[in-house]
């Protein structure tokens, strides 16, 4: 990476000049700089509204980018240190469908971690390719679940004809990541492309301290969330992709399908700067982030009943490295549930963090942290305890069901299907999703049999206070199912 | 030329002292730290531009934040101090010969050399045996303390910048849990008038009120602060600041204080309506 390279922002730069030019706009969006009327300046202000243009001339196309936006993207793919970069507007969701579809076609087959985001089942629903699952293991203690097992890949690669890619979450939400080194390495040799689902590893790429980004281990490509952890503004992702294997004018090609023609200048001048500043500030952030995280687990830790893991979950097997800048913390000891923490910090002591489950909490820490904020969420765990704390303590046992994958998403989807109540459903094929929170797990996807083990763990997770989602009726008592099948 | 320092009250209201001239400027670790001569106030320091204490009317400030609570309670034997840089309340702390210990907790290191320097006038008993300092975020120091305290006097800054800590719910809480079943917890309590202030004055009264039985707001009249209408808290575990208050034990220690007296005492906690109507709807 060259450093005085990645001082430039030439997106930006190029809506510096355009602020200045008095151009008289007879173009979209109608608001024509702020100037129709008050309400967006004032609440947004003048610098930001005077840049929400459209794409013209000087500033370029998203869509097929010759000039700034061109060379923006390729500061991006330097800074990553792949082949090519694309800036993606529509959120990590579309860079996860943007990969899938630009490698999958109808009939072919992916291995996927069954604790996939739902962005990966629903591109299946979109493209009729075949999901094989892995088994991602649960820790039991804390309830959460894991990463993949390489041999358990390697099984699945050998045993299945026409397996064209594997994806792997690097690291999953919980900060797991997988042996991917290994996963790419047998991936490649019996010629399967390597997808990383990247939402929660940005910050890999720019420090040392962290577990490698895919891209550096050679996978083919990655979806890399910006802003949740790079800086840039909510809903900016990148796509990185290694040409070796894959031919990035046709992923273009396939972006374009479904992505915007107006994509917003405030997300893309967002990536600009969120990429300079992580080339040359990342490691020192990173740095500061590692520390302020250490410092946050030693002291949670110190608190009786609160167990902030992180390092000692590594067995080399389902778990092989481990995200340290993901402070999760169990609250199963505490005798409450990651839920009841999460809206006690919220409501009582005015601190947002990022999802509480039936068993943890999960705060992100980031380059806005400094040590008073970690003071404070450490503060106010200690003082939960004191006042909140229960003797009796929930467990939650969860078990893994082997998804029975009877036709693709797509096909189940699009099936004629009707309403029936859950508990009638037995030996049905479901047309939704029903997911669960904890572990982060569907417990059905779209084409998957509805066994006796689906409907006793609906029934045990509810009755467990887990959220259950993903069902067009909210309470999930009714489900839809494919009638054909 | 003239030159003045200018405070802003509000985005729409200023307020300015003539200033003969400036002694110290130096952005710290935490804050930007000046210190002025001026005629009508006498020596002055701010941080990041805010007053913080003047010679001429810091008397009122630092006799409201001590006394009350030793009033109230002439047994305190432990204090703690959170903020106070300056020095002026661990002044009037050390007046009082039953006070065994004073912990004082300053994040900015800088503030109390800086005073030392320019302001012996409230600075000039930090040297005092009974007081130990601790440079750290206070929110840090009452989460670790094993130490119970009687009293806790939180002389802060604005919640924003480095105070911020000390005006949170998990800050009182660690306060009541670092007091002994005696204690009382005094803090600087924001004033009434501008609504910037009176959002973080209702704020820590509602958070303060969730916390202590005894839950009560009382006021004095600072010239340099904005509006000039101050309030402290006093909260407690046990101790009513004016069922409580030992009247004829606080007067025959024979302390000459300018401001405070225990007449003023009672009166003080006699807020006006519109205050008290704020301090009801948190």
């Amino acid at each position: 990476m060259d450093i005085e390279r990645q001082k430039e922002t030439p997106l930006v730069e190029a809506l510096k000049i355009y602020k200045k030019s008095r151009i008289v706009s007879f173009d979209v969006p109608g608001h024509k700089q702020g100037k129709s009327f008050k309400g967006l300046t004032d609440f947004f202000g003048e610098d930001c509204i005077k840049v929400d243009v459209n794409s013209m001339k000087p500033l370029d196309n998203l869509a097929n980018p010759t000039s700034v936006i061109k060379k923006s993207e390729e500061l991006m793919a330097e800074a990553f240190n792949v082949s090519k970069a694309f800036f993606m507007v529509g959120g990590t969701t579309s860079s996860v469908q943007a990969m899938l579809m630009s490698t999958l076609k109808e009939g072919d087959k992916i291995i996927l971690p069954r604790n996939v985001h739902r962005s990966a089942i629903n591109a299946l629903i979109l493209i009729g390719a075949i999901p094989i699952y892995i088994n991602p293991g649960v820790e039991k203690n804390i309830g959460i679940a894991l990463g993949m097992k390489t041999e358990d890949i390697i099984d699945a690669m050998d045993n299945n004809e026409g397996v064209k890619c594997v994806f792997v979450n690097n690291p999953t939400y919980y900060g797991i990541c997988s042996d991917l080194k290994t996963i790419i390495e047998e991936a490649h040799k019996r010629e399967v492309l390597v997808l990383c689902d990247e939402a929660h590893g940005t910050h890999f790429y720019f420090n040392d301290r962290l577990p490698k980004g895919g891209m550096e281990l050679g996978a083919d490509m990655a979806s890399v969330s910006m802003h949740k952890t790079g800086g840039s503004l909510t809903q900016s992702s990148a796509l990185l992709v290694n040409a070796k294997r894959i031919n990035s004018n046709y992923v273009r090609t396939v972006i374009n399908i479904t992505q915007t023609t107006s994509a917003s200048y405030l997300l893309m001048a967002s990536l600009d700067i969120a990429r300079k500043n992580l080339s040359l500030e990342g490691e020192k952030t990173f740095n500061k982030v590692l520390d302020l995280c250490d410092y946050a687990r030693k002291e949670i830790n110190k608190i009786e009943g609160y167990y902030a893991f992180s390092k000692e979950l590594i067995n080399n097997k389902n778990v092989f490295d481990f995200d340290e800048t993901k402070l999760c913390v169990n609250t199963k000891n505490i005798g409450l549930a990651g839920i009841e923490v999460y809206d006690c910090l919220r409501d009582d002591y005015e601190i947002q963090i990022e999802f509480g489950d039936i068993s943890n909490i999960l705060a992100i820490v980031s380059v806005g942290d400094n040590e008073f904020t970690i003071e404070r969420l450490v503060a106010s765990l200690g003082e939960i305890k004191r006042r909140k704390e229960k003797k009796e303590q929930g467990d939650f046992i969860f078990e893994y069901i082997e998804p029975v994958v009877v036709t693709t998403p797509k096909y189940a989807f699009y099936a004629e299907q009707k309403t029936v109540e859950i508990k009638k459903s037995k030996g049905l094929v479901s047309g939704e999703f029903i997911m669960a929170y904890p572990p982060g797990i569907p417990i059905l996807a779209p084409g998957e049999r509805i066994t006796e083990e689906v409907l006793n763990y609906v029934e045990y997770a509810k009755r467990k206070g887990s959220y259950l989602l993903g069902t067009e009726d909210i309470e999930v008592n009714y489900i839809k199912v494919s009638e054909e099948l | 030329m003239e030159l003045w320092y200018t405070e802003n009250h509000t985005d729409e209201v200023k307020f300015s002292i003539k200033v003969e001239e400036h002694l110290y400027s130096n952005q710290s670790k935490f804050q930007k730290i000046d210190v002025f001569k001026s005629n009508e106030f006498g020596t002055f320091f701010t941080l990041d531009g805010l007053m913080m204490v003047t010679e001429k009317d810091e008397f009122i400030y630092h006799d409201m934040i001590v006394h009350t609570a030793l009033a109230t309670n002439p047994n305190i034997k432990k204090v703690l101090v959170i903020g106070a840089g300056d020095g002026g309340t661990i002044r009037e702390l050390t007046r009082y010969k039953t006070i065994e210990k004073i912990d004082l907790v300053e994040i900015d290191e800088e503030v109390v050399t800086v005073c030392q320097k320019f302001l012996p006038q409230t600075s000039e008993k930090l040297e005092d045996e009974r007081v130990s300092m601790y440079f750290e975020d206070g929110l840090k120091f009452v989460r670790m303390t094993e130490k119970k305290y009687d009293l806790i006097i939180v002389d802060s800054t604005d919640p924003f910048g480095p105070g911020e800590g000390l005006f949170t719910a998990e800050f009182y809480g660690n306060c009541y849990k670092a007091l002994s079943g005696e204690g009382i917890l005094i803090n600087q309590h924001e004033s009434p008038y501008y609504d910037e202030f009176a959002n973080n004055m209702k704020r820590a009264h509602k958070r303060i009120k969730e916390i202590f039985p005894i839950c009560s707001v009382y006021q004095a009249h600072i010239p340099t602060y904005p509006s000039g209408h101050w309030l402290f808290g006093f909260a407690s575990k046990k101790h009513d600041p004016i069922k409580d208050l030992k009247k004829e034990e606080w007067n025959k220690l024979g302390l000459k204080t300018k401001y405070y007296n225990t007449d003023l005492h009672v009166g003080c906690f006699a807020l006006p309506n519109y205050v008290k109507e704020m301090l009801n709807n948190v």
